[in-house]
């Protein structure tokens, strides 16, 4: 018993190294699916949540926006000032002109957005978020890509991930403490 | 050109009307095909499909068909470490006496290559291929790319 406590205390800067930075001390520049440039101050005292993702990817992706567009009606206008955005890792296919396509099928309240490559490192590495290129035969490839969903309160602290194979039952009560 | 004017007229536009067709090929039943409408056709559509083997002996689906797609694979999504990637698969157990569904964040047949963007309300022919059972054939029902499943009367899941 004793080890196992040593063993976590020693552990605990490590830990904290893999959380998401307060979104106030984040520094990437983005833009969104309308063309806007988008950038963490922007989100100042508003809830934030974020999922990376990418428009190429037809299992992953859109399975976690019709989640996230579920949660969204179940919450109604309680979740009006919240940030909901999809950050491509993909920047090279998807164009804001691409992201817009996409995300007119969701719940309008989700933005899609993009950037130079390494501005999207830039947020990745913000929000402790890893994704690599796969390559296929025939010259495609595919992007492997953290699918947690991440929750922040208004003042910018970090508040929580819904992990993509969570129990969804979880998710609508866990974005509500990010609202008030 | 003609091959692709021929792939183009096999997918059908039925907007009303959802097949939720079942399909049987020895002791397997298949049924609630369905794929989700793509942005052009230079993305990858996706398939679903839910297998029963009412049967003694273990199956395995180890190959789609389609004339919607030039290469069509099966895929597993698996997330490990919080980080999703979708691996070719093989082949895909169907054991004997249990049902395997490829749903949502698991198992699913990727369309590469569409011939042509799938809009919601098409339907394009897939034909299975088991390792025993063979080959069957059936319509997917392609559904919005906000979709989480068929409303089929009898849907299962
Ligand atoms: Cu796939």
């Amino acid at each position: 018993m004793l080890g196992v406590g040593a063993y976590r205390t020693r552990n605990r800067p490590a830990l904290s190294e893999v959380l998401p930075l307060p979104i106030g001390e984040m520094s990437w520049a983005l833009t969104d699916h309308r063309g806007q440039s988008v950038r963490p101050t922007d989100w100042a005292r508003r809830p934030v949540m974020v999922f990376f993702g990418f428009t190429w990817c037809p299992d992953v992706c859109p399975t976690t926006l019709s989640d996230i567009s579920l949660w969204l009606e179940e919450l109604g206008a309680d979740a009006d000032r919240m940030i909901v955005a999809l950050i491509s890792v993909d920047p090279e296919r998807d164009t804001p002109a691409v992201l817009a396509d996409y995300v007119s099928s969701f719940d309008p309240r989700i933005i899609g957005l993009t950037g130079p490559a390494d501005e999207v490192a830039k947020a990745a590495a913000d929000f402790r978020v890893t994704y690599r290129r796969v390559d296929k035969d025939g010259g495609d490839y595919t992007m492997d890509h953290t699918a947690g969903v991440f929750l922040f309160h208004p003042d910018g602290r970090f508040a929580s991930i819904i992990d993509f194979h969570e129990d969804r039952r979880f998710a609508v009560p866990k974005i509500r403490r990010t609202l008030s | 050109m003609k091959h692709f004017l021929l792939a183009a007229s096999l997918i059908v536009s039925a907007p009303a009307a959802m097949a939720c067709e079942t399909v049987t090929i020895g002791d397997l039943t298949v049924e609630h095909a369905w794929s989700k409408a793509t942005i052009g056709a230079g993305r990858p559509g996706v398939f679903y499909v839910g297998i029963t083997n009412a049967g003694s002996a273990d199956d395995a689906l180890i190959g789609i068909a389609t004339p919607a797609a030039g290469m069509p694979m099966l895929h597993e999504t698996v997330v490990q470490d919080g980080i999703a990637s979708m691996p070719h698969a093989m082949s895909i157990p169907v054991p004997a006496g249990q049902s395997v569904q490829l749903s949502p964040g698991g198992y699913h047949g990727m369309l590469m290559g569409l011939t042509t963007a799938l809009k919601e309300g098409d339907s394009f022919p897939v034909t299975l291929i088991f390792e025993k059972a063979g080959e069957v054939t059936m319509n997917v029902d392609v559904l919005s790319l906000r979709a989480e499943g068929p409303d089929c009367a009898d849907a299962g899941q």
